[in-house]
């Protein structure tokens, strides 16, 4: 009798030591964890390499020790010694300390307008994004690549979210993206051997770059229009057909076109997508999307998942809502297949067939669906996921389906489903609250 | 002239496969409205049992020492193959798409696309990435019939297949099981009030469009004998939109798709480079989609997605 009451009070005299424990970072504001964040990462650049040696580990940790973890388990220990030494502990006493003054200048900040209180975040995240992948080659890569699969995955939620359509076209735009950039930075950028020389000089291609990754989205829109123009006039499940029929003639188009390489693959693409710049884009599409997302726009495709019949007679031009935000998503999906085709440098058909496919539909399903922070968490976390299991080999492919099959049981619309992106609560200091009590 | 005809029945052969496993797309999405994303890794499963039933059986029999004709042990590789991938499609529904009854129809189709790629791997897995020969039941006999070929290989796929669609097409058509599932493809939220058990008839289509999954399996693997872990992909996407194409939950719709989208590949190939074959059976599709959004034998619906 003793036995049984005393587990539950001890239980609970631990939660409310935790609670306790917790309450002063529930004041700390985004800017604080940034900070925090930021000397963490400081540390591990000075003292990471050293600490790593010293803890008997080759080197540092590439994926805060999860590839690691499986490849040599005896290794544990260490590993969480050094996530502590170097990430935890750190994190932990500077936001502490620092909370009063970043909650000031968060404080300052907001009472400008919103994008400058945003300018200054998203400074702060690119450093500790940039100090933290610099360590090493595969850091860097790792992080180019979940930035273009967030942007991926945002434009699918648009269509497969927002607005309740089953679309499987997303390699297609993606290749479609992917080689128009290629092509057309290739042809006019590069001394190529197979595309001949340059048609304007080499050094104004980074200028270029944008414009041309712009080009390759609004190509991709066009190409949607094959999908979307026979898709909506009716609803149903038609989109879903058509979709995949054109991912198939994308990519054997493309697999017949010798003169871009056919199922070889096009290489040759200038290196041009460093990191600064896969950020920048990652964050103009997640604030463009969810702007997009949010206004009048977003709220009729909304209106068209829910009822159609009702949103037209509410006014609603259905059939513009559902174009409009296919192209947009397909515009998107268009941008990073360029980006994606920079970043590796090689893109080859192949690598837009039906496993991309589950891959983005993966990662879409997986974070939630009708929202941003769901596609960005979703992205990150199946890349992650992904990466940490590579040790596994050949049953990586069985535990991440297992995984996404009970995702899909016990919460069928994704992990953070149905959720508004607001990023003035995201930024907002968090002591005011505290204040006005 | 000669030719033209050699390749109307290779075409009709190639069709046979696409025929088959089109229906079991065709029914699930009859049926419960849902994509079954496994299905084409269901026939690949579906011919690795008849790869080792047929090896199983041919060992007996040397070990007996007893003369067992090929053909009837065809006859029993499909049987069983058949009989055992009902099991497993039944696995699929009760583990991918019961729990998700309620949820929204793409996330099952999500679940789908995960058991296949489970049943991909796990194959990988436990059996390693070598392709599987299967063994030669029937000795091929070449038969010349004015200036075609024929080989008794091909007389047997077609003929089995034609005889399992029509089979099958009686079945739904003419029992109390294939009413119910009917009514079920009428009326989803009524259907129970009448007493019909949907979780059994749910199991009952899944099974039955795996045993004709497995079929097309064992005859693919008589037709060309290299069997690999991913051969459900090549066959089954298309397969499923030729089910679409047919017309939802039509099985004679299906299996006409499918046998059109054979003689498409078959004519692509003769004519253009082979490499050209998916593009243009894919942009025709799209095309037939576009004028026909129906499919042959759909009637028209307006499907309101519990999305």
């Amino acid at each position: 009798m003793e036995a049984t009451s005393s587990v539950p009070t001890k239980r609970n005299a631990f939660n409310a030591w935790l609670s306790k424990q917790w309450m002063p970072y529930r004041q700390v504001s985004l800017l604080g964890w940034l900070l925090g964040s930021l000397v963490a990462v400081l540390l591990e650049t000075f003292i990471g390499t050293s600490l790593a040696w010293a803890l008997g580990m080759s080197d540092v940790p590439a994926l805060f020790g999860f590839v690691v973890m499986l490849k040599q388990p005896e290794l544990l220990p260490s590993i969480i010694l050094y996530l502590l030494l170097i990430y935890f502990i750190p994190i932990a006493i500077v936001v502490r300390l620092t909370k009063s003054i970043a909650n000031k200048i968060a404080g300052l900040l907001f009472r400008y307008p919103l994008w400058i209180t945003a300018l200054f975040h998203i400074v702060l995240l690119y450093a500790v994004i940039d100090v933290w992948a610099v360590m090493n080659d595969y850091r860097v890569l790792l992080a180019k690549l979940m930035m273009i699969a967030i942007i991926t995955t945002l434009s699918l939620n648009v269509v497969n979210g927002y607005m309740g359509e089953f679309s499987c076209s997303h390699p297609g735009f993606l290749a479609v993206g992917a080689y128009t950039a290629s092509i057309i930075m290739v042809l006019f950028f590069v001394n190529d051997k197979v595309m001949g020389p340059a048609l304007l000089p080499p050094a104004l291609g980074p200028f270029f770059f944008p414009i041309v990754l712009i080009l390759g989205g609004v190509v991709a829109a066009f190409s949607a229009l094959i999908v979307a123009i026979p898709s909506f006039h009716t609803r149903g499940d038609y989109l879903a057909i058509i979709s995949l029929a054109f991912m198939f003639i994308i990519k054997s188009l493309i697999e017949n076109l010798q003169v871009f390489g056919g199922a070889r693959g096009f290489m040759g693409q200038p290196n041009l997508a460093s990191l600064p710049v896969v950020f920048v884009w990652t964050i103009i599409a997640i604030w463009t999307i969810n702007n997009f997302v949010r206004s009048t726009l977003g709220k009729a495709m909304n209106a068209v998942r829910d009822d159609e019949t009702a949103a037209d007679a509410m006014t609603v031009n259905t059939r513009n809502t559902k174009m409009t935000a296919f192209l947009f998503a397909a515009f998107w999906a268009g941008i990073a297949g360029g980006l994606f085709a920079h970043v590796m440098r090689y893109v080859n058909p192949g690598s837009f067939g039906i496993k991309k496919l589950a891959e983005v539909l993966a990662m879409v399903y997986f974070g939630g669906l009708n929202s941003v922070v769901g596609s960005i968490v979703g992205a990150i976390g199946f890349n992650f996921l992904s990466e940490m299991l590579r040790p596994l080999e050949i049953l990586k492919w069985v535990i991440i389906p297992v995984l996404l099959i009970l995702v899909m049981i016990f919460r069928p619309t994704g992990l953070i489903a149905f959720k508004d992106f607001d990023p003035e609560e995201l930024l907002r200091p968090k002591n005011q609250t505290e204040e006005e009590v | 002239m000669g030719y033209f005809l050699q390749n109307i029945v290779n075409a009709l052969q190639w069709g046979s496969f696409y025929a088959l496993v089109a229906i079991g797309y065709s029914m699930v999405y009859g049926v419960l409205m849902l994509f079954n994303f496994a299905h084409g890794d269901v026939f690949m499963v579906g011919a690795y049992i008849g790869f080792f039933t047929a090896s199983g059986l041919m060992a007996l029999a040397a070990m007996g020492s007893i003369a067992i004709p090929g053909w009837l042990i065809l006859i029993l590789t499909l049987i069983i193959a058949m009989f055992l991938n009902s099991f497993v499609g039944m696995a699929v529904e009760r583990i991918g798409y019961r729990p998700l009854r309620d949820a929204p129809r793409a996330s099952a189709a999500i679940t789908g696309l995960m058991i296949g790629i489970i049943l991909e791997t796990g194959n990988l897995a436990l059996l390693g990435a070598q392709r599987r020969a299967f063994p030669p039941l029937i000795p091929p006999t070449v038969y010349k019939v004015g200036g075609v070929y024929i080989t008794n290989q091909k007389i047997v796929i077609i003929v089995v297949a034609l005889a399992l669609t029509l089979a099958l097409h009686q079945f739904v058509q003419h029992t109390k099981w294939g009413m119910a599932m009917r009514a079920m493809a009428y009326d989803f939220l009524v259907v129970p009030l009448m007493g019909i058990p949907i979780n059994t008839i749910a199991a009952l289509t899944f099974a039955l469009g795996s045993a004709l999954a497995a079929a097309a399996g064992v005859l693919y693997g008589v037709a060309y004998p290299v069997l690999g872990p991913y051969m459900g992909i090549i066959i089954g996407w298309k397969a499923f939109v030729a089910a679409i194409l047919g017309g939802r939950g039509s099985i004679l719709g299906a299996a006409s798709a499918g046998f059109l989208l054979g003689f498409i590949e078959i004519f692509v190939t003769m004519i253009f480079p082979s490499t050209m074959r998916d593009f243009i059976a894919y942009t025709i599709i799209l095309l037939i989609l576009t004028f026909l959004p129906n499919g042959f034998f759909g009637e028209p619906y307006s499907a309101k997605l519990r999305l």
